[in-house]
């Protein structure tokens, strides 16, 4: 149960990484992303692509980083993958979604849009490299430390704590210590204020889509580290993602930080009764019980 | 190919696009008359089609019990079935509705796509119910022995379309009421039309259920059209996302649209095969993912340039203004 | 030439009905002008029309002798203007400290010395400056929305019924800053529901009804005038 519950707090982490990011487009833009576990896919298959076929053909070397499961060319196409999906979001939004606000559009049409997003976005990857599961590195053994009490875990789970910790702290940074990121909380607040106060919007909704978009990416890879990817990853990740940010109380980064914790064990712990594939189910029966019970999320609502 | 080939080939194209009208018919109440963002067509469509599988085929015997598990056979004949399939996803409409419509509308919309995800899940797992992964085979058509098999389709056509127009009829019919007026009302301004007195939730479940009952039929319509179904069939691109596009394209808040963008869409479904039939070889395998891709890329053409659709919303006498 | 000249102005929140139907105001350097007059009048929606948080459909705003009709409110908050809004006036999950930063977000450079000042101005502000704003009474809010306008040293500041929802003694200290604002030469253009205080604090005023002008004059003969007493004053 213990080991359930350490697994679920990795997995917790990668869930959180993805909600946080849709949590923050929900402040700004108001509207559910439906795309967002689609960019998670992204960000993977991306990553993929640098380790598997673009730095195997520029000769970049890719000395096994012990006790990792990876070697160089992953550390150099994690951010890369992020910069990249942080493009796809800030592209999807000048072609899609601005065109759409300007106009004046609902919600609704916003997050319609966005579900034919993620499906134009899954389309391209199951045309680019099909429908078969893959791993970053096939085939490479991935033995587990012992831990106290007699859990199991595996260093690269290790490190995606120690990724997603890392993010969490840069991003809390720019939130609070930068202009911009101060920007984009009052812009969540208020942007009548925000406008009348002369932050100028459209780019604080870019930045939006940059900071959401590289942490999707950043989900999406260590999830790929960790487990496996396939282009229907994502969209499994939606009602996670979902569950965790209206747990957490919807536009709360904080909130979406520990909605995802919650959902990750929540599910880990539910495969003890349950077989694995119900998982997505688990999350949705939880995000059904919160907003049967508490609405507003463990953190209340944004004034 | 002879008059004989390109007749049958169209007959199928008209059974598919009549039964993705008849959902299109049904997701136009929720969405086009009452705007419920239902993403979860596909738990409907599935739904719809195993109950009505599982009503008219028989209980496996002998050593089919050993490969064919279900929960039940009734083996009852075809409008038992479409019966069946319509109450079962009313009342599951019913179910999922009480704690999911006085929610936000994308709150709402992230319900129905967990539902629908929820019972793929359940069916492909749970054996006992209906099969797994596996599915169910065999299922009867109505009026079977009517005509030579070569021309059943036809049969069926005349079915489907009967039945589509039916639905079409008493759903119009029901528009032009009162009733209707207070569904339009509640889309436009759900303030108001909640301060006027009227029970916004109860008519908001009025439409779920009657819409999803209506996607019950569908799904039905469906299996026992390729009498054989599986958990796999209901995704959430062919079970919701196409008739979505169906939708939009048609023109939302019209029924004509509805059937419409139907066969339009599916026609544009159709058209794009032949597109990729002049693939080569090494890409005919992402065929279906190109043809998806064309038909996300129209839905996104058509949210951005023609939002309204082909036919756009239906005017309707009354206080209806257009400027 | 004024500060600020509003000529005949229309506008309106739909297409088909306009709030103001053609309404001029004028405002001095260094004035205080009120705008009073009953509810629907369309005070507030002239200040969002002037501050283009509204575009208007007629009529004309010149600025410092600068024709700024309809330019969004981040074009025009560069140009010396600023604008208290009466409801959602702060940013409740920022710090005080973080509500005055985004009020010099248009800057640059470093406004350190500006918020020192603002500070001085406000040392009930400074005390709490790490602190969250949605924590905050009203009366403290309403000080921190004023600083926050004032962040940018504008000439002339729009206020939207800056009493609203305040007690009788918060709203004597509000005003009593409006004052204190005012003496270090910011004009204010001030909307209000409270016509006996708007008036004893401005040197002009006028009233609205209906989206058009009605009366104007000096605060303190409009307070005398018989039927401004009757219809606005509570008699």
């Amino acid at each position: 149960m213990l080991e359930l519950f350490v697994y679920g707090i990795v997995l917790g982490s990668i869930i959180a990484l993805g909600a946080i990011g849709l949590t923050l487009v929900y402040g700004i833009l108001r509207f559910a992303n439906f795309a967002h576990g689609d960019l998670m896919t992204a960000g993977a298959y991306v990553a993929l692509f640098f380790v598997a076929s673009l730095f195997p053909s520029l000769g970049v070397p890719d000395t096994r980083l012990a006790p990792f499961s990876f070697g160089w060319r992953m550390v150099a196409a994690f951010p890369l993958a992020m910069a990249a999906v942080a493009g796809v979001a800030v592209l999807l939004d000048r072609v899609l979604y601005r065109r759409l606000r300007q106009r004046g559009s609902s919600a609704v049409m916003l997050a319609m849009s966005a579900l034919g997003a993620s499906f134009i976005v899954r389309m391209v990857v199951l045309i680019l490299w099909g429908a078969d599961y893959r791993s970053f590195y096939p085939g490479v053994l991935r033995p587990a430390m012992k831990l106290p009490l007699g859990v199991k875990i595996r260093p690269d789970q290790v490190l995606i704590l120690g990724v997603g910790a890392i993010l969490v702290i840069l991003l809390h940074l720019f939130l609070h210590r930068t202009k911009m990121g101060k920007a984009m909380r009052a812009t969540a607040d208020n942007p009548e204020l925000a406008r009348v106060s002369g932050i100028r919007t459209e780019r604080v909704i870019t930045w939006c889509w940059v900071t959401g978009g590289a942490l999707a990416a950043a989900a999406g890879v260590l999830y790929g580290i960790d487990v496996q990817i396939h282009p229907g990853m994502g969209w499994n990740f939606l009602l996670p993602l979902f569950a965790a940010a209206i747990l957490g109380g919807i536009g709360n980064v904080y909130g979406a930080l520990i909605g995802g914790l919650v959902i990750g064990v929540l599910q880990q712990l539910s495969t003890a009764f349950l077989l694995p594939t119900y998982k997505p189910a688990v999350a949705f029966i939880g995000m059904i019980l919160i907003l049967l019970i508490r609405p507003q999320g463990i953190f209340g609502p944004r004034e | 190919m002879e008059l004989g080939g390109i007749l049958a080939y169209l007959v199928s194209f008209a059974i598919m696009a009549s039964i993705y009208a008849v959902f299109s018919l049904g997701l136009n109440i929720q969405w086009g008359y009452t705007g419920l963002f239902n993403i979860g067509i596909a738990g409907f469509f599935c739904i719809g089609a195993y109950t009505s599988a599982l009503i008219t085929s028989p209980m496996p015997q002998g050593i089919y019990a050993q490969y064919v598990k279900q929960l039940f056979g009734l083996n009852l004949p075809f409008p038992f079935g479409l019966l069946g399939a319509a109450l079962v996803c009313g009342l599951v409409a019913l179910l999922i509705g009480i704690p999911t419509l006085r929610l936000r509308e994308d709150y709402l919309a992230i319900a129905t796509i967990g539902i629908a995800e929820t019972f793929r899940l359940i069916f492909n797992n749970e054996r006992w119910l209906a099969n797994g992964p596996r599915g169910l085979m065999g299922l009867p058509q109505p009026l079977e022995g009517l005509v030579p098999s070569e021309y059943y389709n036809y049969l069926y056509l005349a079915i489907v379309f009967s039945i589509m127009w039916v639905i079409y009829w008493a759903i119009e019919r029901a528009i032009r009421s009162p009733w209707g007026r207070v569904l339009k009302a509640i889309r436009e301004d759900e303030v108001s039309a909640a301060m006027s007195g009227k029970d916004v939730f109860w008519f908001k479940m009025q439409s779920l259920v009657f819409g999803s009952m209506i996607m019950g039929v569908g799904g039905a319509l469906y299996a026992h059209y390729t009498k054989a179904i599986s958990p796999d069939v209901f995704t959430p691109l062919y079970g919701t996302f196409i008739i979505w596009v169906m939708l939009m394209a048609g023109g939302s808040g019209n029924n004509r649209g509805a059937i419409v963008g139907a066969f339009l869409v599916w026609g544009i479904w159709i058209g794009t095969k032949f597109l990729t039939d002049l693939l080569p070889y090494t890409l005919k395998a992402r065929a279906p993912y190109i043809r998806f891709l064309i038909v996300g890329i129209l839905l996104e053409i058509i949210l951005i340039h023609r939002p309204q659709g082909l036919l756009g919303e239906e005017k309707r006498v009354s206080r209806f203004i257009e400027d | 030439m004024s500060l600020l000249e509003v000529e005949d102005l229309r506008a309106g929140y739909t297409e088909e009905v306009d709030i103001l139907n053609g309404v001029s105001v004028q405002v001095e350097e260094g004035e205080i002008v009120a705008i009073i007059g009953p509810n629907g009048a369309g005070k507030s929606t002239l200040l969002k029309a002037i501050f283009g948080v509204l575009k208007p459909r007629e009529g004309r705003v010149t600025f410092s002798g600068e024709d700024i009709t309809g330019f969004p409110p981040e074009v025009i908050v560069r140009k010396g203007m600023g604008y208290v809004p009466q409801v959602q006036n702060v940013f409740p999950s920022l710090t005080v400290q973080e509500n005055l930063e985004m009020g010099a977000f248009v800057r640059e450079d470093d406004f350190s010395a500006r918020l020192e000042e603002l500070y001085r101005m406000f040392p009930d502000l400074e005390r709490r400056r790490r602190e969250r704003v949605g924590r905050l009474s009203g009366g403290q809010r309403q000080m921190v929305a004023l600083a926050r306008a004032l962040m940018l040293d504008p000439k002339l500041l729009l206020l939207d019924e800056p009493s609203a929802g305040l007690s009788p003694a918060m709203v004597s200290v509000v005003f009593e800053k409006i004052r204190e604002i005012n003496g270090a030469g910011v004009a204010i253009l001030i909307v209000e529901q409270n016509a006996k205080e708007a008036l004893r604090l401005s040197d002009r005023a006028y009233v609205l009804a209906m989206g058009k002008n009605v009366l104007s004059g000096p605060g303190e003969e409009l307070l005398e005038n018989e039927e401004v007493g009757r219809l606005y004053l509570g008699g």
